[in-house]
């Protein structure tokens, strides 16, 4: 159990407002994903993304009072460094997926 | 009194994760090439979550859930900038060239070098299948 876990409503505004703008940003990435030009500019596109998720989950962890947001944005954070490792590799030995 | 202190403290940790994923995101869409999209892709994005989980971490004070925050934030400084690393280098290793001041080459003059560098490869692989 928390200590204290602070549940003013403008730290709980702080959260969620911070949550939809790390959103945009996220939203962002799409255009590199899709636009390219290369392999590596989509998967570090898509790399970004992740990690900007992990964020937004923390936050919407905090802000919704709901820790267990917290070990899904752990595995997430797990997956998304999986990824990007496991493309870089692939794209190497095979000469390109995309 | 440490309260309002904690408040405002967790305000300029969100501010300052915003501002610097801002960064972070105007980098990889501006940048020229996938070198300098990468480098601002380990360090603007990193610092960003970095300050936003930090600013989490304080709203949840002590407790599991703080804790799973803090390895979070270190597992994501340690993890985002190998990411980065592997896929820069995963670039190099497909013969990108990297991009300098001084030559008037666009996203798709690099593109194409990519793939005639790509097609050679699989070029190769499919003439000595038959």
């Amino acid at each position: 159990m928390p200590v204290a876990f602070i549940t003013g409503d403008l730290v709980t505004d702080v959260f969620l407002g911070a949550a939809a703008l790390f959103m945009l940003l996220a939203i962002a990435m799409f255009y590199r994903a899709i636009k390219g030009p290369t392999t590596q500019d989509r998967v570090l596109a898509v790399n970004v993304l992740g990690t900007n998720t992990v964020v937004i989950l923390a936050l919407l962890g905090a802000g919704l009072g709901e820790p267990s947001l917290l070990d899904i944005a752990l595995v997430y954070a797990l997956l998304n460094f999986l990824m990007a490792v496991a493309i870089s590799k692939f794209t190497v030995e095979r000469g390109g997926v995309l | 009194m440490i309260e309002t202190l904690r408040v405002g403290a967790i305000i300029v940790l969100v501010v300052l994760g915003l501002f610097f994923t801002f960064v972070s995101a105007t980098g990889v869409l501006r940048l020229p090439d996938v070198y300098s999209r990468a480098h601002t892709a380990s360090q603007a994005d990193t610092l960003g979550a970095g300050f936003a989980l930090a600013a989490v971490a304080l709203a949840l004070g002590f407790g599991t859930t703080s804790y799973k925050t803090v390895l979070l934030l270190f597992f994501i400084f340690i993890t985002n900038p190998t990411a980065a690393h592997a896929i820069s280098r995963a670039a190099d290793e497909q013969g990108i060239e990297p991009w300098t001041t001084d030559d008037d080459r666009t996203d798709r003059d690099l593109y194409e070098a990519s793939e005639v560098e790509t097609d050679g490869g699989v070029a190769t692989n499919g003439g000595e299948q038959p």
